[in-house]
């Protein structure tokens, strides 16, 4: 068969969501000749569309359905109904990701072995480990034209950057780059190189920027083997008897509803939304949801530590100029206990508009302290901070007393840190203000985490069932023709951020799958 | 950059001298549902709130985020929402004549407006920045206020670039200082 495909083809694979996790397993299949249907909550925006505007923008492309939220996290009070940063369109949130690709670091894979027992936390290790894994790595940075790795020379430093790097190297730090960007330093893969636009998080203008949307699914569509069906929002998974799942329920743009059928569904709606689809289609057989036998679907969110510093300077800077993110301090990102806390952190430079800085410096803040920095915004530089939290099994997405416009329960995302995550964010804005300091900052400001942008850990992966959501393969545990392809697969966070590892899980999956196809497993 | 005045301030002079309107802190009642920002060649028609109330308004969103180089008629297209907003909402236009009447209560005899220091007005907005009134004000500005393209340039923020081919060629990586 070729796409589109018939609702009633039960011998597509249904891949749910478009993003990282799934836009790139429907162009893996495709290329097996695997006949696969996407279907994305959101509407198509080609980068054409993408508008330079942040709030604009976010307008366009960010997931704005009813949540919620409970916890003690800053996020729960300063943005109730916005706990994630999450796009909801063709590409999902690799439009709006700022390209930022670093492999996990091989102790990462193991980190209960590694930490040891950490109080409140339920760390695992992951059941594959570096070496497994690197092949895959090694494709998807050359899927993603990872900057530093298959020859690929580095972008050049912004401004953001060279302040950055000088306060880096004056307290004695040795890994300073310009990180490993999936952004073209050099036309590659049919896509010019970085026009240096300072818009990376409201998606590339330029297709520059790895992203699903323009770099994946139209290679997928070029076979005839794939079908990407926008505005197609899945609000069950069906199963037959026999347990094994036979389609989805979604709604189109009209609210019409139309059941799709399949062979195998592949989850990869974020770790907000893939738990609570699996918890939305409960039925009489699986009364907890689905692949749920270990209880575990939706637990563990895990979203970072993150931070932010900012610092205002005597001269300008105009930060804002140039990438968003293209640039990484690697130093703190060891695990080294005698900090106080296990795992590490990544410090990159980051910038805002004046719309989103006003937003997110201190949110709530007001007053002349406040006015006073924003005054200085031209002379101001940035950083992120990423750093690796610890899983709790009470941090949680569950379902919401409150509806979402299909009169479905809406999420609940409940999340407090860690004493470890406290400790490493605490221990992290020392250092990047001490970054700032030792180039002359005027002032630094320590920012708190925004509304999570890394998703992580709701379907988590285990290698023993009662433990977690997923086998190795982001098979799920309890139903063989039920995938999870997206960050929700996480065992652990790692300090790195996670989109490289999604891709490269993806395309191992999508071997996978075509292996177990071939052999009629599933 | 920032140094420079490039909104134009509100000379307070320039208003008390005008005869015959009156003038509430930097702007000035013309009628019955109209206020004029004179020094900023500026006014609105309000559709639901008093001009008086729009007024204080005005100043009590400077005094939330107070740059002293950004003139009136910015708070005031942030303010002018919540007109907009109380038009067909009773419950709203409530909420913000009453939030007003209030601090007026509690900035005494002349008024919220009649406090001359922004520490003494800033005291109050202390008081009451648990309450729905302030938050509403607060939340709706921090939008309103620092998403308005205008105002940008005054922040030295060069809003969208990619019509103009990124900064490859136009400074990405122009400081010399570090
Ligand atoms: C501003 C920003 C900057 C970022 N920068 C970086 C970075 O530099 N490096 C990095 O590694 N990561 C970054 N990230 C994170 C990165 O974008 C995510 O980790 C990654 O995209 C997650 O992939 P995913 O497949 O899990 O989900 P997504 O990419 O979010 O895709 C999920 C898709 O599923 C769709 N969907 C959800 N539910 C349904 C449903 N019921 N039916 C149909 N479709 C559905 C959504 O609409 C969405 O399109 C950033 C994120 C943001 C927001
Ligand atoms: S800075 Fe480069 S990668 Fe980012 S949006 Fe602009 S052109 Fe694209």
């Amino acid at each position: 068969m070729a796409a589109p495909y018939d609702l009633n083809d039960d011998s597509v694979v249904v891949v749910i969501g478009s993003g990282a996790g799934g836009g790139t397993l429907g162009n893996e299949l495709a290329q097996k000749g695997i006949d696969t249907v996407i279907l994305e909550a959101g509407g198509r925006h080609e980068a054409e569309d993408f508008i330079n505007d942040e709030w604009g923008s976010f307008g366009q492309l960010a997931w704005l359905d009813k949540r919620t939220t409970s916890g003690d996290w800053r996020v729960a009070k300063d943005f109730s109904g916005l706990p994630a940063w999450i796009v909801k369109a063709v590409g999902g949130s690799t439009t709006h990701w700022a390209g930022a690709s670093l492999r996990f670091q091989p102790h990462e894979w193991k980190a209960k072995t590694t930490y040891g027992d950490v109080e409140g936390a339920s760390l695992l290790d992951w059941p594959i480990d570096a070496e497994e894994m690197a092949p895959y790595y090694s494709k998807a940075e050359d899927k993603m034209g990872v900057t530093n790795t298959h020859g690929i020379p580095p972008l050049p430093g912004n401004n953001n950057y060279k302040v950055f790097e000088a306060g880096a190297k004056k307290l004695g730090y040795k890994q300073v780059h310009t990180g490993n960007m999936a952004i073209n330093s050099q036309d590659r893969d049919g896509r010019t190189y970085c026009q240096q636009s300072g818009f990376c998080f409201q998606g590339c203008k330029f297709s520059a920027k790895w992203s699903t949307l323009y770099a994946e699914i139209p290679k997928g569509e070029a076979t005839g083997k794939l079908e990407v069906r926008a505005n197609a929002h899945v609000l069950q998974i069906q199963h037959g008897d026999d347990g094994k799942v036979t389609g989805v329920l979604y709604a189109d743009a009209d609210g019409n509803q139309h059941v799709q059928k399949a062979r195998v569904v592949a989850v990869a709606g974020n770790s907000i939304e893939s738990p609570r689809l699996l918890l939305n289609s409960a039925s009489s057989m699986f009364s907890d949801g689905l692949a749920n036998s270990s209880g575990m679907v939706g637990k563990n969110y895990m979203r970072h530590m993150t931070a932010s510093v900012y610092a205002s300077f005597d001269k300008p800077v105009n930060f804002y100029r140039g990438t968003t993110m293209a640039g990484i301090i690697q130093d703190e990102s060891v695990h080294d206990p005698s900090r106080g806390f296990v795992g590490g952190y990544e410090m990159e430079t980051l910038a805002l508009g004046v719309p989103f800085m006003a937003a997110f410096l201190n949110p709530g803040a007001w007053g002349r302290q406040f006015a006073a920095a924003m005054d200085t915004y031209d002379h101001m530089a940035g950083m992120w901070i990423v750093g690796e939290d610890m899983p709790q099994e009470s941090n949680a997405v569950s379902l919401s007393e409150e509806k979402d416009q299909y009169g479905l329960p809406a999420p609940n995302v409940h999340f407090s840190d860690h004493a470890n995550d406290v400790a490493m964010r605490n221990h992290a804005w020392k250092q990047g203000m001490a970054v700032y300091d030792a180039v002359g900052a005027t002032q630094t400001y320590p920012t708190p985490p925004y509304p999570s942008t890394h998703n992580l850990g709701t379907n988590r992966m285990s290698a023993d069932a009662k433990d977690g959501v997923v086998n190795k393969w982001g098979q799920t545990h309890d139903i063989a023709n039920l995938f999870v392809s997206d960050g929700s697969q996480f065992t652990t966070g790692a300090a790195e951020n996670p989109t490289l590892t999604i891709v490269s899980l993806a395309i191992r999956q999508a071997d996978y799958i075509a292996e177990q196809m071939g052999q009629k497993a599933i | 950059m920032m140094t420079n005045d490039k909104a134009g301030g509100v000379n307070r002079r320039d208003f008390l001298a005008t005869s015959g309107k009156t003038a509430i802190g930097a702007a000035m009642v013309v009628g019955a549902g109209t206020l004029l920002l004179p020094t900023q060649g500026w006014g609105m028609e309000l559709k639901a709130l008093k001009p008086e109330t729009m007024a204080t308004m005005i100043q009590m969103a400077r005094d939330i985020y107070p740059h002293d180089h950004i003139g009136d008629k910015f708070y005031a297209k942030a303010m002018r929402a919540h007109d907009d907003g109380a038009a067909d909402d009773a419950e709203k236009l409530a909420m913000l004549e009453n939030g007003i009447a209030d601090l007026d209560k509690r900035a005494g005899e002349n008024g919220y407006l009649g406090l001359g220091w922004e520490e003494d007005r800033v005291a109050i907005l202390h008081d009451i920045e648990d309450s729905g009134f302030f938050q509403a004000m607060r939340g709706s500005l921090v939008v309103g206020l620092y998403n308005q393209k205008a105002l940008w340039p005054l922040f030295g923020y060069e809003g969208a670039s990619a019509h103009k081919g990124g900064y490859i060629e136009r400074g990405f990586d122009d400081i010399e200082w570090v």
